[in-house]
């Protein structure tokens, strides 16, 4: 453990504006995909369960 | 009537794509006329101090050259595509790979040719003296072909969609951007008084290799499109 | 996939991997949350501060697996897009089609984190350097894919153009390699590599390898996942009056 204290480790040595954001998108990224393709795969099922 | 020969199916090809623009010899001065004016817009645009202009020139002339081969994608199949030539073409015994050599040479004469040979008047306009305008010339005379082979792929790809022309590009200019890079970087080069041998070999080897690989692309798109 | 005697080709229509794919989701995805869970703890609690970097550095533990993801993913949708091709077996062109996107995401990733680390690092948000040229070439390359396949109605060419594309596009992927070995630019030359031993320490290796692993797992069953929905897309064309041949469908209906 190298981190003082929870601030220390949000500023990241004074890069934290450019860390989290990183890890925040990549989160963002990975989360949504799996969000639409999740839906798309209902909104399929769904569309088949309309058509008869 | 004996089967033809391959060379004298690709002379077929090529003398009849020659004479159809032949009669419409608007198709050529449409290309010329296009790399004139784009690139007069940017000393319009830019501004007309010789330094500045002379920076840019290099790109500027690429990207025009590049612009003018895109738009031209369009003449490439779609005419025989639409009469059902090309249906035809895909039926004669001959590897298709290269009719389609044949084709593109031609379509390269029409478009990309006369910008090769306006390339020096261009150069001049943009304050390029000397080895430049013979770097350039050499560059896109080089470049031109590789970038017609390349963009058959895409003109093959997609051949009747609506929309189809902007589509080409989206498809076809990342595969450009080597040949751009290569191009534009001997000129900047030889400018700089850097020797451009480096990119005007990485250039040459381009060119073979699409010639190696893009015709038989082209011909498995072109199946693809039509079946 | 696994080496025992499975015939292959029992797998090889949609109506059987159907099932199977949904089987082995879970595993993947929950192997993939547990690798990542770890990657992260040990890029952040036991790598130590880079000495040049500061902690910018640590942005590598998404940006390089990102990047190796983009390029992993682009050679194999590439390598389904020529079995599909050569086999014309709609399974593989399936494959290829549902690879795209996440390809896709990793590539903008990759851009996106690589940005980030390049302005504390260099100084700059861009730099029109070789490798990040030719990854945002990629970038291209992969929205091509999608667009074309989005362009054309029938499914077949949809298929087969998009496959030739992608197969085209792959000569990409060794320039992206080795464009910072070839030219004297920006990015950094590898630090890891097969035959040597790395130069980074060794915890920073670790998790940036453990990383990588992590969203690999995810590549797996995000694919997956992504294939079923297709595999249920698809059977929306059917041959009136035939029963619909996948389960779920069949209940759905």
């Amino acid at each position: 453990m190298q981190w003082g204290s929870v601030a220390e480790f949000f500023a990241m040595g004074g890069y934290g504006l450019y860390v989290w954001p990183s890890f925040g998108v990549a989160a963002l990224c990975m989360g949504g995909e799996i969000l639409a393709v999740w839906r798309k795969h209902a909104a399929a099922l769904e569309s088949h369960h309309d058509e008869s | 009537m004996s089967q033809p020969s391959l060379s004298e199916a690709l002379r077929g090809v090529v003398r009849r794509d020659l004479l159809l623009a032949m009669r419409h010899r608007s198709d050529v001065a449409m290309s010329v006329f296009f790399v004139v004016i784009v690139a007069s817009l940017f000393p319009l645009g830019v501004g007309p101090e010789p330094a500045v202009l002379r920076t840019i020139a290099s790109g500027v002339l690429w990207v025009t050259a590049l612009l003018a081969c895109l738009l031209s994608l369009g003449r490439l199949f779609t005419a025989d595509y639409l009469d059902g030539v090309l249906e035809q073409t895909l039926l004669i015994p001959q590897p298709l790979a290269v009719l389609v050599v044949g084709k593109v040479f031609s379509h390269w004469v029409i478009s990309g040719l006369p910008v090769v040979l306006l390339s020096p008047l261009l150069g001049l306009q943009f304050g390029l003296a000397g080895d430049s305008l013979w770097v350039l010339t050499l560059s896109l005379l080089l470049g031109t072909p590789t970038l017609s082979m390349i963009g058959a792929i895409g003109a093959a790809l997609t051949l009747g969609l609506r929309g189809s022309g902007l589509l080409v590009a989206l498809l076809v200019l990342p595969l450009f951007i080597p040949v751009l890079i290569f191009g534009a970087g001997a000129v900047s080069n030889s400018l700089a008084g850097i020797g451009s041998e480096a990119n005007l070999s990485l250039l040459g080897a381009c060119f073979l290799l699409s010639l190696a690989f893009a015709p038989w692309a082209t011909a498995v798109a072109l199946r693809i499109a039509l079946e | 996939m696994s080496a025992t005697g499975i015939n292959w080709f029992k797998y090889s229509s949609p109506q059987a991997f159907y099932p199977l794919a949904g089987r082995m989701i879970p595993w993947f995805a929950a192997v993939a949350v547990g690798v990542i869970a770890g990657g992260l703890y040990v890029g952040f609690f036991i790598a130590p501060t880079d000495v040049t970097q500061g902690d910018a550095y640590r942005i590598i533990f998404v940006h390089v697996p990102a990047a190796w993801m983009s390029m992993f993913l682009y050679v194999i949708m590439a390598i389904w897009a020529g079995i599909g091709l050569g086999l014309n077996a709609r399974l593989s062109f399936m494959m290829a089609q549902a690879i795209a996107p996440t390809g896709a995401m990793f590539t903008f990733l990759a851009l996106f984190t690589g940005s980030m680390w390049g302005k504390p690092t260099w100084g700059a948000w861009w730099v029109w350097d070789a490798r990040l040229t030719s990854e945002l070439i990629l970038l291209f390359q992969y929205i091509g894919i999608m667009l074309l396949r989005s362009s054309i109605d029938d499914l077949r060419r949809a298929d087969r153009a998009s496959a030739v594309l992608a197969l085209v596009g792959v000569i990409n992927v060794p320039i992206i390699y080795f464009s910072v070995r070839w030219w004297n630019t920006l990015h950094q030359g590898a630090s890891v590599t097969i035959t040597a031993a790395p130069t980074m320490a060794g915890t920073m290796v670790t998790a940036m390898l453990v990383m990588m692993f992590g969203f690999w797992m995810y590549s797996f069953a995000v694919t997956l996942a992504r294939m079923r929905c297709v595999i249920v897309e698809r059977e929306r064309q059917p041959s009136w009056g035939k029963p619909a041949s996948i389960p779920d469908v069949a209940e759905a209906r």
